[in-house]
């Protein structure tokens, strides 16, 4: 360790300093104050010696986890028990003589200085309120969260919450370092009161929702998120909410029940196909596929079935028929698919309809790899003859493509889809009719 | 050790080695033999500036991971905990603190937190009851660590959020202090250039910082001409697009870290006869990717559909290289030939690894998916059905692609159309919180706070006004020899790099329209410095621009820069410094909100 450096703290520290006040700008001392600044912040970038191990001391302060002591902010004589002598005792063997530094008249800004820097200091000195927000304005000057976040950490312990709030509210930089200081240690219900104090209404509504995430029980969960429903958030927000508790509270239900059938060992559909998860806390269209694969045909009266899912969430056809489709195609309930898209019309007629498309359909039949002749049925059904074209193709529809060639009187692609089937095969032998018909009058 | 860091205008090795200096005289303080204990998320860093060679040298002779209960046995002296300043950590330094055996020989503890001390945690170590258990205490500010010879990140994953979010400027103050630290080492920069409420912040903090350092004039003659401080959130758009570039399209696909990444093994199998595809390797393959490589630095900032002929070609000159043995046929040319080898064997094994890393790459850009949404992407960008809800957003939703995906494309319609419909944004919403779950509503709000999701206000769009003024949309790319920067986005100019552009030439002025309707306000301010100081640019020299993007940065974006500074009338050479390298999926994951 540097000798003299040390020598040099010792000296700006303990004796020409203690004579300086802040207001004296015009003192020559202010200009020993900026050399000392200079002197100090050229430390930060370039001194690397290693006597800041003598000033290493605790810094003084009380716990920060208020979740464990509610209230710890009431008052200052709270504070005082924390009795400077205690906590100002040297931890790493500090020279004795370095104990009157605490005792100095730091200034605010000294203060905030010497915080910046890693170095000790005591905060218990600034009884005022007048000088604890100077200390804060002096923090929010410097910039340094580290530094704005002890500051606030002394105001939170040593001022009323009324108090703290109001001068917060006055100062955005403070009170957003506060705010995220707050959430870092996890003081919910602070940062509650907080929010109401400033009127941030949704912030107060979505902070306290958050808090379901941390809730691994899934009746108290589902208890919560009962008391978030009142809870002022946008109209909009309100309903999804709402919609939120509804869905565990059904998913509950259904889960107690389905184990219940499963372990039984009674139901088919359980047998066959064992549940891979819990439905608990899953997303209401994931709920909606467990119930079009589990419960597909119960009437619109249980709480399980896909129809009283549909209507208590109003769930759009289009999302409705989507996922009940990918379900009733995992099972291969070929008959339930057909009649997912069958309507009838007043007279009786039958026809097919897709809210979705036929393309999508397909796609969606073929990634549960229904048999062709299923898949032949709705690639059919597409409209577009240039996507129906594509799709029977990719998917191997051969009597599609043949058929769609043949009515578009499209002779070279159908001569070009020749070599893609097998030799000898029905279809090989269905494009030769085709081709040497004289019925047709090819376009080329 | 890292020579590519000396290959650029700005020697960046000089602050490697001042960084590698306090770090050694850290270790040397906790005398004796040592085991580190690593949080985890530093070691990547850290690999960047010092190799486990140089903490041999220091007796450091073991090294664990941070995690909870005992610290595994250690015969050594000093315990030594390299930590980020994180509450959660401090429990875990606790936990081991705490259940070390007092029978065994005693250890000194200490702790080192990168980058820098925190009072908050110092205290949770002293509730703890183990505060007096470190004996050393230290920070260690590493606040920028260079990548490259052009490239500096703090790799603050946090620093957006912080800042856009929560409005807390402790990533600011690091950005500052390590632009401080740059300009005690290459020079005080004598103008400073900044758009955005942040670069206001760090532009005030640099000032300030600067005055209270007046005791010593910085005699070090100015490397850098100007400094850049860009907001993210003054472009919001970029970083939500697709990059297109090689090295972008690596990290949207495989995600880059600390200059590493990690490949699926099977394409760099060995091929060795007779073993018939057996034994395929199981652990990813993971590489290293800078400039070092000098294949690499020709091909990282290419459109990717400008690759692959640069592969093929330089196969040809490997090859015929190889070739030349057969010509060899003195004592004297052979020896020629076995000297070259070494960098042959290298050129070729580099060759291999990229081709198969396009391969895998291509596998994915050929895919009818990725097609599908980079036409949706460009449509947006290029201002085309912004308004409506848009049938593959719908899409994606309904096959529940990752919700990441989705909101990165939600978004960007949102930005490119300076926010929704109401009609249009509750629709997604109402989508969204049904098909991932309706926590993500958390999510949904930071989006909105950051600005990246929004309902559009007044009814009035700005984007056009922005993409016609900025010319960020150009019709006509030339992807293979490009003139201009939009060729990273096959057709979207960057909007944050051409403000940077036009910045150097003719000057803001000329789009100070376009300038009040960016968020946050644009500034300049000068540093004076001393006669002696003052440069006098030979002709044809070109200026140096430090740009620090605050909130983050992409590679497309460090390609375009890249692109600037090599055009032969350009004017400008580009540093780039950032608080996170990042992309948008890294970027959208940051902003969503998981259980504490």
């Amino acid at each position: 360790m540097n000798r003299t450096k040390g020598d040099e703290e010792e000296y700006w520290n303990s004796s020409k300093f203690k004579a300086f006040t802040f207001d004296d700008e015009d003192d020559e001392l202010s200009q020993l104050k900026e050399s000392k600044r200079a002197v100090n912040s050229l430390r930060d970038f370039v001194d690397d010696d290693d006597d800041d191990d003598l000033e290493r001391v605790s810094w003084s302060g009380e716990p920060v986890g208020s979740r464990t002591r509610p209230g710890s902010f009431q008052s200052l004589s709270d504070a005082l028990s924390d009795t400077p002598a205690k906590s100002y005792a040297p931890e790493l063997g500090r020279p004795k003589g370095e104990y009157r530094d605490y005792s100095n008249e730091w200034s605010p800004s000294d203060t905030v200085r010497r915080l910046r820097k890693g170095k000790v200091c005591s905060l218990e000195r600034f009884r005022s309120l007048q000088d604890k927000l100077q200390l804060l304005e002096e923090a929010v000057s410097m910039h340094d969260g580290n530094v704005i976040t002890a500051v606030l950490i002394f105001l939170k312990r040593t001022l009323s919450k009324e108090i703290l709030f109001r001068e917060l509210e006055v100062r955005q930089v403070a009170l957003r370092h506060f705010i995220h200081f707050l959430k870092e240690i996890g003081d919910q219900k602070l940062l509650l009161d907080l929010f109401r104090f400033l009127d941030r209404t949704e912030e107060l509504a979505l902070s306290q929702y958050r808090e379901h995430l941390n809730i691994q029980d899934p009746e108290k969960r589902k208890e919560f998120l009962k008391t978030c429903i009142g809870l002022p958030f946008s109209a909009e927000d309100s309903a999804h909410i709402q919609d939120h508790y509804t869905l565990l509270e059904r998913q509950i239900i259904i889960e107690a029940n389905d184990r219940h059938l499963e372990s039984a060992g009674q139901t088919e559909i359980f047998r066959k196909h064992p549940r891979k998860a819990s439905i608990l806390n899953m997303p209401l269209v994931t709920t909606l596929f467990y119930s079009c694969f589990y419960h597909y045909t119960e009437p619109e009266g249980t709480f399980s079935s896909p129809i009283n899912l549909k209507k208590t969430f109003k769930i759009p056809d289009k999302q409705y028929v989507l996922t009940a489709l990918a379900a009733r195609a995992k099972l291969r309930a070929w008959h339930d698919v057909d009649a997912l898209f069958t309507t009838k019309n007043w007279l009786g007629y039958t026809k097919k309809r897709a809210p979705i498309g036929f393309h999508r359909v397909v796609e969606i039949l073929h990634k549960n790899s229904a048999p062709v002749q299923i898949l032949q049925e709705y690639v059919n059904l597409v409209e577009d003859v240039d996507t129906k074209l594509n799709l029977a193709t990719k998917f191997k529809c051969h009597d599609v493509v043949i058929d769609t060639c043949r009515d578009l009187k499209d002779r070279q692609q159908l001569l070009a889809y020749r070599s893609k089937v097998d030799k000898g095969s029905a279809e090989e032998e269905k494009i030769d009719t085709i081709l040497s018909s004289s019925q047709i009058r090819w376009k080329n | 050790m890292a020579a590519h860091l000396s290959y650029g205008r700005v020697n960046l090795n000089v602050l490697r080695e001042a960084v590698r200096r306090e770090l050694r005289e850290f270790l040397d303080k906790c005398a004796g033999s040592k085991a580190i204990v690593w949080d985890e998320y530093l070691t990547g860093p850290f690999g960047l500036i010092a190799q486990y060679s140089l903490l041999k040298e220091h007796e450091v002779e073991k090294m664990f991971t941070l995690k909870g209960s005992r610290l595994p046995a250690a015969d050594v002296k000093n315990i030594i905990f390299f930590v980020r300043p994180r509450l959660e950590l401090m429990d875990v330094i606790a936990e081991n603190v705490l259940s070390e055996d007092r029978r065994g020989p005693a250890r000194d503890f200490h702790i080192l937190f990168v980058p820098r001390r925190s009072l908050l945690c110092e205290q949770r170590l002293k509730d703890l009851g183990v505060l007096g258990s470190f004996i050393h205490r230290e920070e260690y500010s590493l606040d920028l660590i260079p990548f490259d010879g052009d490239l500096l990140s703090m790799e603050s994953e946090g620093a957006f959020k912080e800042c856009y979010l929560e409005g807390d400027q402790t990533s600011l103050y690091h950005a500052a202090k390590g632009l401080m630290t740059l300009q005690a080492l290459y020079g005080t920069i004598p103008q400073i250039f900044g758009k955005g409420e942040c670069a206001r912040q760090v532009a005030n903090m640099m000032i300030r910082m600067k005055r209270e350092f007046t005791g010593s004039q910085n005699s070090i003659f100015p490397v850098f001409d100007n400094l850049l401080l860009l907001d993210r959130n003054v472009d919001l758009l970029t970083p939500l697009a697709t990059q297109l570039t090689y090295e972008g399209l690596i990290d949207e696909i495989y995600g880059i870290q600390n200059s590493y990444v990690k490949l699926p093994p099977e394409k760099f199998a060995p091929k060795k006869q007779g073993e018939g595809g057996k034994d395929l390797p199981t652990e990813a393959k993971k590489l290293q990717l800078n400039s070092a490589e000098e294949l690499y630095a020709e091909i990282r900032d290419k459109n990717f559909n400008a690759v692959g002929s640069v592969l093929s070609k330089k196969a040809k000159i490997i090859s015929a290289a190889f070739e030349e043995r057969h010509n060899a046929k003195t004592v004297g040319e052979i020896k020629q030939f076995v000297s070259q080898l070494p960098h042959m064997q290298a050129a070729r094994g580099s060759l291999a690894n990229h081709t198969s890393i396009a391969e895998l790459i291509k596998d994915v850009t050929t895919s009818e998916d990725f097609f599908d949404k980079l036409t949706v992407e460009q449509e947006f960008m290029s201002g085309i059905d912004t308004d409506k809800v848009n049938n593959y957003i719908e899409d994606c939703i309904a096959q529940k692609h990752p919700l990441i995906k989705v909101l990165r494309l939600v978004c960007l319609q949102s930005v490119c159309n300076s926010g929704l419909k109401q009609k249009v944004l509750d629709y997604y919403k109402r989508e969204i919180l049904q098909t991932y779950g309706y926590e993500h509503i958390l999510t949904l709000y930071n989006l909105e706070k950051a600005g990246l999701l929004k309902p559009q206000t007044g009814g009035r769009n700005n984007y056009p006004t922005i993409r016609k003024t900025l010319r960020l949309w150009m019709d006509d790319v030339n992807e293979q020899n490009p003139t201009d920067i939009s060729y990273v986005y096959s057709g979207y100019a960057p909007l944050s790099v051409r403000l940077a552009q036009l910045l150097s030439r003719p000057g803001w002025r000329s789009i100070e329209e376009v300038l009040r309707i960016l968020p946050g306000p644009h500034f300049e301010e000068r540093q004076p410095l001393p006669t002696g100081l003052q440069k006098k640019r030979q002709p044809g020299e070109n200026r140096v621009t430090l740009i620090f993007f605050l909130g983050g940065v992409t590679f497309a974006e460090i390609a375009a820069l890249r692109f600037l500074s090599q055009l032969e009338d350009g004017g400008t050479e580009y540093v780039i410094a950032t608080t996170k390298l990042m992309n948008g999926s890294s970027w959208i994951e940051a902003l969503m909100e998981r259980p504490s």
